[in-house]
């Protein structure tokens, strides 16, 4: 922290709060159908067609309640950006280098930040297909989906 | 409170249900509730909204820019925005700004929103960010202070000082049962009010569980208008006459004449002819964070002297079927979701003078209703509202 101190008076402090975040209703039912059925859902508003992936109770443009009109999207996608972590730093998903991605699942109108296993991060592209690969032991978050990989 | 150029009215306003646990929401989800049935109270729809405030504390659930990630859910897409957060005063300070927007003609219509969700957070660790990093902040306790009770018990002896505050908590809860969205509806028994008084555990001295207001989650939203607007939609709307912000912001350790409550509340009353404010007002909605504190702040709010206040309390007369009803929906002691807490105040103290509270409303005829705000270092809110139509520029500070 500061080491020189000697011709100031600093309160070192440090902030710790804990918090949690509830996944809401519509949230709720997009982690289940993904745990238990893997299966991707979304939401579609009735005015404008727009799908929502992440799935979300109200459509902010048209203010209608979305949350009774699901349907399924993917497990197919394509990639529409993309970049490779080279660095190491606590809490990451896995060991570096990876690639982290946007990946607009087929049916959906906005894209999902997921992981993209391909190999040689050299060969990763914008335009890529992918596909879902769900996880072996099923886990309560986006990472029931483990990664996707590319579809040739 | 400068000249006003055109009257506002409340139209409407919508709540969430208040529960220590909304788990099966999240927050913009939460706040969609309230924001739905503001809306529908004032039989106007989204597209009639020209701006949205949003409120809460900050630090509380640990959200960067909670406005931005509600606005799927608030109604803000495309409109006028504001966040604003005074801490506890958050609620009616989103009032205070929806009433100056309005009057001042920039907007119509303004959506005023506060919320919180604190379960999800860890209240005490925000507070505590309040205190001056040098002189206060290691030896902060929170929201907990047991002074007030300490200060009831030397001036008016212990035996009756305690009666008195948990008469007050007993009432509180007396009409929290009659709330249906209130948080804590605990059914306390008058004839155990000795027992709860000497066993409910301590917090801080003579301050118990029992005193203390909730941890509560919620969202509330009340709807601001134009007289225009307001007549033209034929809402039965509840004028807001005037609003007064007094605070403090040094550090407490001098010791000031009056309080911040008597000071507003003689700003407020001097510039609306209130004389007697226990015949001029007919409800008031306090934000009173305990017993304690509601009982003290009974006698600043309503200039009293003496033991006046306790006698409010001891003959009933602040019950909803009183001379002068205190909280009808429960209060603060009840629910606090904090960023809301203070809008929730103006939303039923209008909610009274309209006539639309249903199973909490007042028998007696509203006239004028008041609503209070406070919040850290002694902010102090109040604002006024009225069934009849205020003449402009019937008053004005130099």
């Amino acid at each position: 922290m500061n080491h020189d101190q000697q011709s100031c008076f600093v309160i070192e402090g440090r902030m710790a709060l804990p918090y949690q975040y509830f996944a809401g209703a519509v949230g709720s039912r997009f982690i289940v159908a993904l745990r238990d059925d893997k299966k991707i859902l979304a939401v579609r508003g009735a005015k404008n067609g727009t799908t929502f992936l992440p799935p979300r109770q109200t459509c902010e443009r048209t203010f209608e309640s979305l949350e009774d009109n699901w349907v399924e999207v993917g497990p197919d996608g394509t990639v529409t950006g993309f970049t490779v972590i080279r660095y190491r730093e606590p809490y990451q998903p896995q060991e570096p280098p990876y690639v982290l991605a946007l990946i607009r699942l087929d049916g959906a109108d906005a894209p999902i930040v997921h992981l993209v296993e391909c190999g040689e991060v050299a060969s990763m592209r914008v335009g890529m297909r992918v596909r879902a690969v769900f996880a072996d032991d099923p886990v309560d978050n986006i990472l029931a989906i483990r990664h996707f990989t590319e579809v040739k | 409170m400068k000249r006003k150029r055109r009257n506002v009215a409340v139209i409407g306003s919508g709540m969430s249900h208040f529960s220590s646990h909304r788990e099966e929401v999240n927050q913009p989800e939460m706040i969609h509730e309230a924001v739905v049935e503001a809306l529908d109270d004032a039989g106007m729809t989204l597209d009639e909204v020209d701006c949205v405030l949003h409120g809460n504390m900050e630090l509380f659930e640990m959200v960067h820019q909670p406005d931005m990630w509600h606005a799927i859910a608030s109604g803000v897409w495309g409109k006028s925005g504001l966040r604003l957060t005074t801490g506890g005063t958050t609620g009616i300070t989103l009032a205070c700004a929806a009433d100056n927007l309005v009057a001042s003609g920039l907007h119509d219509v303004v959506l005023a929103i506060g919320f919180e969700k604190l379960q999800e957070g860890h209240t005490t660790g925000g507070i505590t960010n309040m205190a001056d990093p040098l002189w206060g902040r290691s030896i902060q306790t929170g929201a907990l202070t047991g002074t007030t009770a300490q200060a009831v018990i030397d001036e008016f002896g212990e035996e009756r000082a305690k009666h008195a505050a948990m008469k007050m908590r007993i009432i509180m809860d007396e009409h929290a049962m009659l709330n249906e969205k209130a948080h804590r509806r605990l059914g306390l028994d008058r004839q155990f009010i000795k027992e709860m008084a000497d066993n409910s555990p301590p917090l801080v001295g003579e301050l118990r569980m029992l005193h203390m207001c909730s941890q509560s989650d919620g969202a509330c939203a009340v709807v601001f208008a134009s007289e225009e607007k307001a007549e033209a939609l034929g809402a039965a709307p509840a004028w807001v006459v005037d609003h007064e912000t007094v605070h403090r912001e040094e550090t407490l350790m001098f010791s000031p004449e009056k309080t911040t409550m008597r000071v507003a509340a003689e700003r407020m009353f001097t510039r609306n002819g209130i004389t007697d404010p226990r015949r001029d007002i007919d409800v008031f909605e306090m934000y009173d964070p305990s017993a304690w504190w509601g009982l003290d702040w009974l006698r600043e709010f309503l200039l009293l002297e003496g033991d006046e206040h306790l006698k409010m309390v001891e003959n009933d007369e602040i019950r909803i079927d009183g001379a002068f009803p205190l909280n009808p929906s429960g209060g603060v002691q009840a629910s606090n979701p904090i960023g809301a807490t203070a809008l929730v105040r103006v939303a039923e103290a209008a909610m009274q003078v309209r006539g639309v509270a249903g199973g909490h409303q007042v028998p007696k005829p509203v006239r004028r209703a008041l609503a209070s705000g406070f919040g850290g270092t002694l902010w102090t809110v109040l604002m006024l509202l009225s069934r009849e139509k205020p003449v402009l520029g019937g008053h004005c500070d130099a």
